[in-house]
């Protein structure tokens, strides 16, 4: 027995950053908006206090912020003619769960993606050639430029409170940012974050060899601030407990913080938690969605939500796994290239390091993301790719974001991992130890691939998203090349000692890497490439937008969330000065 | 909020500190024989009280105590694992929703996969260590011809390093994928906050130097920029 409500002008499918900044755009638009959300609800005042976020075993360890499995989880392997399974607890990556989302326990690191990014295929066409790019490597470029998305950023950058140092202010290179980026139309709205010690030595090591080191930018408040939804934010505590945790000073970004404050005080917004969305409703004929079906978790009663507008927020796998299980877009065969839904799927490929200082103080238990110094010198096309063998690149940092006990206890390669050897090493070097990443890119690959699984299912018997994913040559030759040259850096820092760590050759989802997964509905500029438009309007459901990182064609060397949010206010912007005065298309395939 | 009497507790707890029970039940310790006792130098197990267990049976007790104690052998860097509470500890997380399988996906068909797909027994935590003590018990049985808590020291560490390599052969349980579990599982013990049974008196956090609450450095990151920090640690419960 299905209920059915009363239609509303638009629906959220998730409600975590996107289905938050869509939902305010909305209703002040004069929309009445339903934002559904599978998960809890969570409110700052009461789940993001002192002391519980200082439990590291609860949110770190026992990743209480993160996806039930029990109810939805993803299927594994890494070739096509391998047996996927499931994968029972997350490991690798980290969906968030809940009002909020994955924005809630992010480090909070802030970035652009570069212009040349946008147009990353015509970009390498016209430096090495078309004949240069690989045929399985399946990259695009975006159907929206980095000019077009800047006001989106930098309004993006004033929601969230970003700290960082400006390095193009409008076409003007500033001293100590990143001279790589794209023209900023203004600075961050706050001063960079302190940095620490471990990254002030990359920082000069860095000088040294002729890089361009800068504090890397996070939205992450260094000082109280106002955001434009008139939100005050606090100032950052350096508590070092960021990762996989909330922020009980308001001074890291979240949907819960920076948005849903107004939102819970607008009339014509209702939130509805536990609510689970099984399917989209949709009229092929008419090409429309006329609503979305969806469990009510509390009690197992299912409704029919209708709606003039359906906005899929959920994480890159949930949106994927909707457009499969509705049959809107062709889904993606591998063997022969064609379909678009569950293509492109990609990841962030990170590598590392590790370094001893005997005589430098860490005290690593003072930490903030904002602390890390990168450079940006080898990311994208900021160098020359040629005679290389491979492509992308991504920024390499120096990292100082805390270091809680049970899982943050480095000590040199080859100390035993438990007795009377191992407690002298941890004694000795857990402040004195220092981390490194390569923020390394994916450039899609016609393997790596989402389809839905034909064995399992969740709780609410539908098929589990299937990923096929695998590092390709290409990725790891760029991860080297990255690793090489953080072990430069390193060299110059004058270690006591160090060590670089390099991915397994095979993807593996056990220890945790990385939550930037991306693609599976990527964004295009004609149907038979792409499943949504440049505004994030499905092609085969005109009222039907996909927001999220689930519309990258591919994953650059950056942290995903600065772009998925500048893409919401770009979608939200199309959809409120173009679409509802005019419903259909709004661009013509 | 903790009540009170929690409260009172868990402050008992801190402040028992290395005088609190070895992980062995007094009836147990008497069963031992005096030629097996437990390796690492404890204080007198008689000398306080027993401690009180809510799933571990006294063989798996034995077990974990043994564990806990190579892993973590008292020195003069803190006490043993068992002193810090980390089968006390252990005990509770497999009592509680973490022991029972909470939020992981438990549907079948189970099939063995490849190391990169990760956990796919059917075995939930609480489960998984119950039959992992088994094998390796009976591995232990079979090649030292006692249980892994009745090895002498050096013989112990010897047969934790089988375990942790793999060359242990458990029968159809994998010998090095279950000491990382039990491994991870005391490194919780030892480092978590106290209030979960561990880290006694905050042992763990004082042998790195880790302070703990509240964690609020704004007004001293400079302070203590590339200079020694040391406080006094402080848990959840001090906050409570």
């Amino acid at each position: 027995m299905v209920t059915k409500l009363k239609e509303v002008d638009a629906v959220m499918v998730g409600m975590g950053w996107t289905g938050a900044i869509m939902a305010r755009e909305l209703t002040k638009a004069g929309l009445d908006v339903v934002g559904l959300e599978r998960g809890q609800d969570r409110i700052p005042k009461e789940e993001f206090t002192l002391t519980q976020l200082r439990d590291e075993l609860r949110y770190v360890q026992r990743i209480e912020l993160m996806q039930d499995n029990s109810l939805d989880t993803i299927t594994f392997r890494n070739e096509p003619d391998e047996r996927a399974l499931p994968i029972r607890r997350f490991g690798a990556f980290l969906p968030g769960e809940g009002v909020g989302g994955s924005g809630i326990h992010w480090g909070g690191l802030h970035w652009r993606f570069l212009p040349t990014d946008f147009r990353i295929r015509s970009a390498l066409a016209e430096r090495y050639g078309a004949k240069a790019i690989p045929d399985d490597m399946t990259i695009a470029d975006w159907p929206v430029s980095y000019a077009e998305l800047e006001p989106h950023y930098d309004h993006f950058d004033k929601l969230c409170g970003a700290s960082g140092q400006a390095g193009n202010l409008r076409g003007n290179t500033i001293a100590g940012g990143n001279p790589f980026e794209g023209p900023r139309s203004d600075d961050y709205p706050n001063k960079p974050i302190k940095t620490g010690v471990g990254p002030a030595i990359f920082r000069d090591a860095a000088k040294s060899l002729g890089y361009h080191p800068f504090p890397l930018p996070v939205a992450t408040a260094s000082a109280p601030y106002v955001n434009p939804e008139g939100i005050t934010l606090g100032a950052c505590e350096y508590c070092g407990h960021c990762n996989r945790t909330a922020c009980e000073a308001n001074a890291k970004a979240s949907a819960n913080v920076n948005v849903m404050p107004v939102l819970r005080t607008e009339p014509k917004f209702e939130l509805r938690t536990r609510s689970f969305v099984s399917r989209l409703l949709y009229d092929k004929a008419a090409k429309k969605v006329t609503g979305v079906a969806y469990t009510d978790l509390r009690t197992g009663e299912e409704f029919e939500q209708p709606a003039g507008i359906v906005v899929l927020s959920s994480f890159v796998f949930g949106n994927t796994q909707q457009l499969l299980l509705a049959g809107i877009g062709e889904p993606y065969d591998p063997k022969t290239g064609r379909g678009v839904v569950g293509k492109n799927y990609a990841y962030q490929f990170e590598a590392g390091g590790t370094a001893f200082f005997e005589d430098k103080w860490m005290n690593p238990f003072i930490g903030a993301p904002g602390m890390s110094i990168a450079i940006d010198d080898f990311n994208g096309e900021n160098f020359d790719h040629g005679g290389l063998g491979f492509f992308g690149g991504g920024y390499i940092a120096c990292n100082n974001g805390g270091a809680p006990p049970i899982g943050s206890r480095p000590v040199p390669h080859g100390t035993p991992r438990w007795g009377s050897e191992w407690k002298h090493a941890t004694a000795k070097w857990y402040q004195h130890a220092t981390g490194f990443n390569t923020q390394g890119s994916v450039y899609a690959n016609a393997r790596n691939f989402m389809d839905l699984d034909p064995t399992y299912r969740d709780a609410l018997g539908r098929p589990l998203i299937r990923l096929t994913y695998n590092g390709t040559d290409n990725d790891h030759k760029m991860s080297h090349y990255l690793l090489a040259k953080l072990d430069g850096i390193i060299k110059a820092m004058n270690p006591t000692h160090y060590e670089l760590h390099q991915r397994p050759k095979k993807f593996t989802i056990v220890p945790y890497q990385s939550t930037h997964n991306t693609g599976g509905t990527m964004m295009g500029s004609d149907p038979k490439s792409s499943v949504v438009n440049r505004y994030l309007q499905a092609w085969d459901a005109h009222n039907l937008f996909v927001l999220g990182a689930s519309v990258f064609p591919q994953q650059h060397g950056y942290n995903p969330t600065g772009t998925v949010g500048a893409l919401a206010y770009w979608s939200a912007q199309a959809i409120t000065t173009q679409y509802v005065k005019n419903p259909g298309p709004l661009v013509h395939a | 909020m903790v009540d009170d009497t929690r409260r009172k507790f868990l402050l008992g707890a801190g402040l028992a500190g290395a005088s609190v029970a070895s992980g062995l039940t007094g009836e147990l310790a008497a069963a031992t024989p005096a030629e097996a006792a437990p390796a690492a130098p404890q204080p007198a197990a008689t000398a306080a009280e027993p401690e009180t267990y809510l799933v571990l049976t006294a063989t798996e007790v034995a077990f974990m105590s043994a564990m806990a104690d190579t892993i973590i052998p008292a020195d003069e860097l803190s006490p043993s694992g068992t002193d810090c509470g980390v089968v006390a500890y252990i005990d509770r997380q497999l009592a509680g929703a973490y022991g029972a399988g909470d939020r992981v996906y438990r549907s079948g068909p189970f099939h063995r996969g490849a190391p990169e797909q990760g956990y796919q027994l059917a075995l939930t935590p609480r489960e998984y260590f119950t039959a992992g003590i088994a094998a390796a018990n009976a591995w232990s049985h079979k090649t030292f011809g006692k249980e892994l808590d009745r090895l002498a020291p050096a013989e112990r560490i010897d047969a934790l390093k089988q375990i942790e390599a793999g060359t242990a052969k458990f029968e159809n349980f994998s010998a090095s994928a279950f000491f990382n579990r039990v491994l991870a599982i005391v490194m919780e013990g030892f480092f978590s906050d106290p209030m979960y049974g561990g880290n006694r008196n905050m042992a763990g956090w004082k042998m790195i130097g880790f302070p703990g609450l509240p964690a609020l450095y704004r007004e001293k990151v400079d302070a203590y920029y590339d200079k020694r920090y040391v406080a006094p640690p402080k848990s959840i419960a001090d906050f409570s």
